[in-house]
């Protein structure tokens, strides 16, 4: 048995005396599509801070593959492999497209100190940029500014940003938030072409998305993990009717 | 379709056509040329405004791509003026290793004070670069035996430079000198911006919250082109010392840390000539407006700023590319 691609243990935080994340216990294997669903407030986007290191846990401990990371700062985590989206679009306005994804791609092979060549002499750099904003069907747009995207086009550039840094564990804070519904499907498609080698949690609202694309499910209430299981057992799990599902009770 | 295909095939292609050298650019640095033939009376006030400018470059690095905002960077200067100064006075008057000197002075301060700026945005940072700057003013004021205090810097004696052209009052050899020495430390400039680290700064500038999410360590690049914005600062005061071979305290004051930032809104921030274009309308204006009237021309100044501001957000250099590209397209 190979180690889990991320995995946390007894993780907890609490802003004053609401605790956000209680004793969160968490694996994730390698390649799975784990969805993180639960009632707004449930501490989704919390764990995803703990996790990425934007917020410090109180207690317990986070691990990359085997090692700890509970004490690194963010990008030591997104230089090992664990890269995270944003919920509302957190982009460069005024760089375009391809500047935005070169210079993740610089960050990552370490080019981003060099300051006496220029940019176009990287021009492999520049070519996998590209190739990444193809690969989402943002090629033609490239080098349009950032801030002048489409809304939808802009939430694919959040997930061009984060593959450009070649993450094993990529965290999608609701990719699909804002887009209309019929849009979402292509953005998920998009999701689902990843990697075999990518492990993915995302976190989403619409329940058709979520049984679609996510190969398990986890279901947080209160900052607590009430149930993880497969998409089948999730939908027949009463608990989850209970207190997710609208408090809709049968017979 | 083909067409377009085509054309993005080589993006690469796209973004050397975007920094290539333009022709403007050649215009722009022969007009600097002028004042040799045209109005040789003014090579004095042409050689404070490529101090100036250089200065105002200093801080665009800082201000206008990595969106650092500092009050106080009139500090650098100032430490170039009292160390190319200093090694004036007591003997080694040549200004080449003067003004490396002064640079290293100024990269050594702004290094270790780099520290202390990478933790720190906003109003938080302002008040920190602020308090830098006065700290700074009080310690040479104070410390009268070393910089003359008040009086300024007294024996301040350059041998000409490179052997041969001595700093006159007619100000040949300060203009060709600080204008050489601007040209230069441009090209640099522009190489950087230009580069992966350039394209981090502006980064830092757009989104602080997103770098650390992409794997970007942002306290180091802020760390880096603070220092270097220094080492540019302190060559800058290095030259107004060995140009005029004087040094008050007004190098390391709280008005010129002021005025260079008005200089760079002016002239349009994170633009590469902006600090040079509004070196020269601040300069010239002053030069003009203070004849007319010394006292009030701070008022004509506060007007052409509120001016600019609203009307012209990017600066002069915004607003002028603004209508070349409307009347392009």
């Amino acid at each position: 048995m190979s180690e889990p691609a991320l995995a946390t243990r007894a993780l907890h935080k609490s802003f004053g005396s609401l605790a956000v994340a209680r004793d969160v216990e968490l694996t994730l294997p390698r390649g799975v599509r784990y969805a993180l669903i639960g009632p707004n407030g449930a501490g989704k986007t919390t764990l995803i801070n703990l996790m990425t290191g934007m917020l410090k846990p109180d207690a317990g401990r986070i691990f990359l593959g085997a090692d700890d990371i509970t004490r690194l700062e963010p990008e030591a985590r997104v230089k090992r492999g664990l890269v995270r989206t944003f919920q509302i679009n957190t982009l460069f306005p005024s760089l375009t497209a391809l500047e935005a994804v070169t210079l993740a791609v610089c960050e990552r092979r370490s080019l981003a100190g060099t300051w006496w060549r220029r940019l176009p002499a990287h021009r492999d750099a520049v070519d996998e940029a590209y190739g990444i904003l193809v690969s989402l069907a943002l090629g033609v747009h490239c080098h349009r500014l950032t801030r002048e995207l489409a809304y939808g086009q802009q939430r694919l550039l959040e997930i061009a940003l984060a593959l450009a840094t070649r993450p094993k564990v990529l965290l999608l804070d609701e990719p699909a938030a804002g887009v209309p519904r019929d849009e979402s499907a292509g953005l998920f498609a998009a999701i689902a072409g990843l990697s075999q080698d990518i492990t993915v949690l995302f976190i989403e609202h619409d329940m058709n998305v979520v049984f679609r694309f996510a190969s398990r499910i986890i279901v947080m209430v209160r900052g607590r993990i009430l149930v993880e299981g497969s998409p089948d057992e999730i939908a027949a799990d009463a608990q989850v009717r209970e207190v997710y599902l609208g408090g809709a009770r049968h017979g | 379709m083909t067409a377009v295909a085509g054309q993005i095939a080589a993006p690469h292609r796209y973004l050397e056509a975007q920094i290539r050298w333009r022709a403007i650019e050649t215009v722009f640095w022969l007009a600097t040329l002028l004042p040799f033939v045209a109005s040789p009376s003014y090579l004095v006030l042409a050689s404070q405004i490529a101090i100036t400018a250089l200065f105002a470059l200093s801080l665009d690095l800082i201000l206008g791509y990595a969106g650092i905002v500092s009050l106080g960077h009139a500090a650098f200067f100032g430490l170039g003026a009292y160390t190319a100064g200093l090694a004036a006075k007591h003997g080694w008057g040549e200004p080449l290793t003067g003004l490396a000197l002064a640079a290293a002075a100024a990269g050594l301060v702004g290094y270790a004070l780099s520290f202390i700026i990478a933790r720190f945005r906003h109003l938080a940072l302002i008040m920190t670069t602020l308090g830098m700057g006065l700290l700074l003013l009080e310690a040479a004021n104070s410390a009268s035996w070393l910089t003359g205090g008040a009086d300024g810097l007294q024996g301040v004696r350059m041998w000409p430079l490179a052997g041969t052209f001595r700093f006159d009052l007619w100000g040949y050899a300060a203009y060709t000198y600080s204008l050489i020495v601007l040209f230069l430390t441009f090209l640099l400039v522009r190489r950087l911006i230009h580069s992966p680290f350039g394209l981090a700064l502006r980064g830092i500038r757009e989104n602080a919250t997103r770098m650390p999410a992409i794997g970007a360590s942002s306290r180091a690049h802020i760390r880096k082109v603070y220092t270097i914005a220094a080492v540019i600062a302190g060559i800058a005061g290095g030259l107004l010392t060995q140009t005029t071979e004087t040094v008050s305290l007004g190098v390391l004051d709280f008005q010129r840390s002021a005025d260079v930032l008005v200089i760079l809104v002016l002239g349009g921030a994170g633009r590469l000539y902006g600090g040079l274009i509004g070196a020269i309308i601040f300069m010239v204006a002053r030069d003009q407006f203070s004849g007319i009237n010394p006292q009030y021309w701070y008022f004509w100044i506060g007007t052409l700023l509120i001016a600019v501001v609203v009307f012209l957000p990017n600066g002069i250099l915004g607003g002028l590319n603004q209508l070349m590209s409307r009347r392009g397209s």
